[in-house]
């Protein structure tokens, strides 16, 4: 029986040699290769886009706040004493009061229709109270349950929550999701067959090769462990390749990026793929390659009979 | 070590290629399968390498039933049974050392003892010089010779040799001869098949002749029908 070193010492052969098989003819390997890397790529590639854009969202996530319309007969000292109220509630982390006077002067100075408002006798604009959620109690139930008792209140002319839009976001992103998850899938299985279609090439190729091993008594495994492994050469490779790619759209993208999140006043950078994301593309590409190379092998060797 | 009881081979559409043969060739015997050209020395030749499976009768290699053994099975049985080819069937790509290497290597043993075995191999076919060699730069009766190598170097129970001098000038065909007759000499059972009838008489070995798919003469006769079955 073989010993378990010469039976890991000939894997280590055939993986090897499968490797120089490949570096030997690098043109029609490199074209297979670049296609599993691109095809790897896209859904790698907008995986990150959609990671980073729920990073960005999530620091939006806890913003959630109320704004509270005071009717305008209510004055401003009744408006901070009702503000004082609010803030002694469980689930209100903090409350801002906008009096008439600083909405009024906050309009003149920013909107450029200050003169305008000269014409007006009187102060348009109602008091407004600012509040925001304790982060126990900020989802949106809760939120949603606390506008509800807000909007009782005999002062308050219109509560108003600003989610709807976030909603609405979280919503895009799932559809997002899926949408990738659906593209992954079919791009894997278009790499499964190109890896499948390039060892049956091989496979036939190799023709003569595989008839005379068969004829002094080569077993299957034999036969099939070169073309497994080049299997797994490709699954590698594109794999590596696809990082590359994404790595550097990602590179390319950084600049524009910060100088995007500069104008918002963010320091926001582009993550780009992490050690676990970065394993489990070089894992799936090395599955697929492997997957297709037993298709081709498990279809195609047993056509292979000497006669 | 090879015996056949009865072996009948049917293809259908095509009749019987081998009908109701029956012999034995035992370890360290040589023997000459020889008939006209469709009379089934291939289809016997075939029947041991288990390429085939037999129609109807027992094939017993090593005395194991080789008839119905199971896919898996078939790799151990043809590394007992070395194959000289007319056609050579060598790997061009690889050099005469890889070549002789492969059975050895399919059989897992470690890399010392195949380069010990390759070189004891191509000693005695006197190629040894020619180890790093490709197979497309030998002559044809040295291609012969590596096949040869290749099919004795796991030191096989049988050796079967299909036209072995089919393209080699007398005295080459004679060399050959004696390499199988070193062979049997170490208790190898040989077996060729041949139509080189001056040949076959030079070499005063038994001669198993083939007509129309039945064994007219070197056979065992009078077995009763499906009696081993």
């Amino acid at each position: 029986m073989i010993s378990p070193t010469v039976y890991l010492a000939r894997h280590m052969q055939v993986m090897l040699s499968t490797l120089g098989q490949m570096i030997r003819s690098p043109m029609s390997n490199l074209m297979t290769i670049a296609v599993m890397g691109i095809a790897l790529a896209l859904p790698a590639g907008l995986h990150i886009i959609l990671k980073n854009v729920q990073q960005v969202t999530a620091q939006w996530d806890g913003a959630a706040q109320i704004s509270l319309f005071l009717k305008p007969s209510v004055t401003d000292k009744q408006a901070t004493q009702l503000a004082n109220v609010l803030r002694q509630r469980q689930d209100v982390k903090s409350v801002t009061t906008i009096t008439r006077i600083e909405a009024l002067e906050d309009f003149r100075q920013n909107s450029g229709f200050g003169e305008a408002l000269e014409a007006l006798e009187d102060n348009p604009f109602p008091a407004v109270i600012v509040i925001y959620p304790t982060e126990q109690s900020d989802n949106l139930v809760t939120v949603q349950a606390m506008l509800a008792s807000f909007k009782e209140r005999s002062e308050v002319e219109l509560a108003q929550l600003d989610m709807q839009w976030l909603k609405r976001l979280y919503a895009i992103m799932d559809f997002g999701r899926r949408g990738i998850w659906v593209l992954a899938a079919m791009l894997s299985l278009s790499v499964l067959l190109v890896v499948g279609n390039t060892i049956r090439l091989a496979i036939q190729n190799r023709r003569d090769e595989i008839e005379i091993i068969k004829l002094i008594g080569g077993t299957d495994a034999f036969i099939r462990r070169p073309f497994l492994y080049t299997g797994f050469w490709y699954g590698l490779s594109g794999g590596i390749l696809s990082w590359l790619l994404v790595t550097l759209s990602i590179w390319l993208l950084s600049g524009p990026v910060s100088q995007l999140a500069t104008l918002y006043d963010s320091d926001y950078s582009l993550s780009s793929l992490d050690l676990s994301s970065s394993l489990i593309l070089l894992g799936l590409s090395i599955s697929l390659g492997l997957a297709g190379s037993w298709l081709a092998v498990s279809r195609h060797l047993h056509a292979v009979e000497p006669e | 070590m090879i015996e056949f009881h009865n072996v009948s081979k049917r293809y259908p559409g095509f009749g019987d290629a081998l009908s109701q043969v029956s012999f034995k060739l035992t370890s360290g015997e040589l023997a000459f399968l020889t008939g006209h050209s469709g009379a089934g020395k291939s289809t016997l030749l075939k029947l041991i390498a288990v390429l085939i499976r037999p129609t109807n009768g027992q094939v017993l290699v090593n005395n194991e039933n080789i008839g119905h053994i199971s896919r898996r099975r078939i790799p151990y049985v043809r590394r007992n049974v070395g194959i000289i080819f007319q056609d050579h069937k060598l790997l061009f790509d690889r050099t005469v050392f890889d070549n002789v290497a492969l059975p050895l290597v399919i059989s897992g043993l470690s890399h010392r003892e195949i380069g010990r075995r390759v070189r004891a191999s191509l000693d005695k076919v006197g190629l040894l010089s020619k180890e790093k060699s490709l197979p497309i730069t030998l002559s044809g009766g040295q291609q012969q010779r590596v096949g040869i190598a290749r099919a004795v170097v796991n030191k096989p129970a049988i050796l079967l040799a299909d036209e072995p001098t089919g393209n080699l000038d007398p005295e080459l065909s004679r060399e050959i001869m004696d390499l199988f007759v070193q062979f049997q000499q170490v208790g190898t059972s040989v077996l060729i098949a041949s139509h080189d009838l001056d040949l076959i008489a030079q070499m005063n070995s038994k001669v198993l002749t083939l007509h129309e798919g039945k064994m007219i003469a070197g056979g065992m006769h009078n077995e009763p029908q499906g009696g081993l079955r």
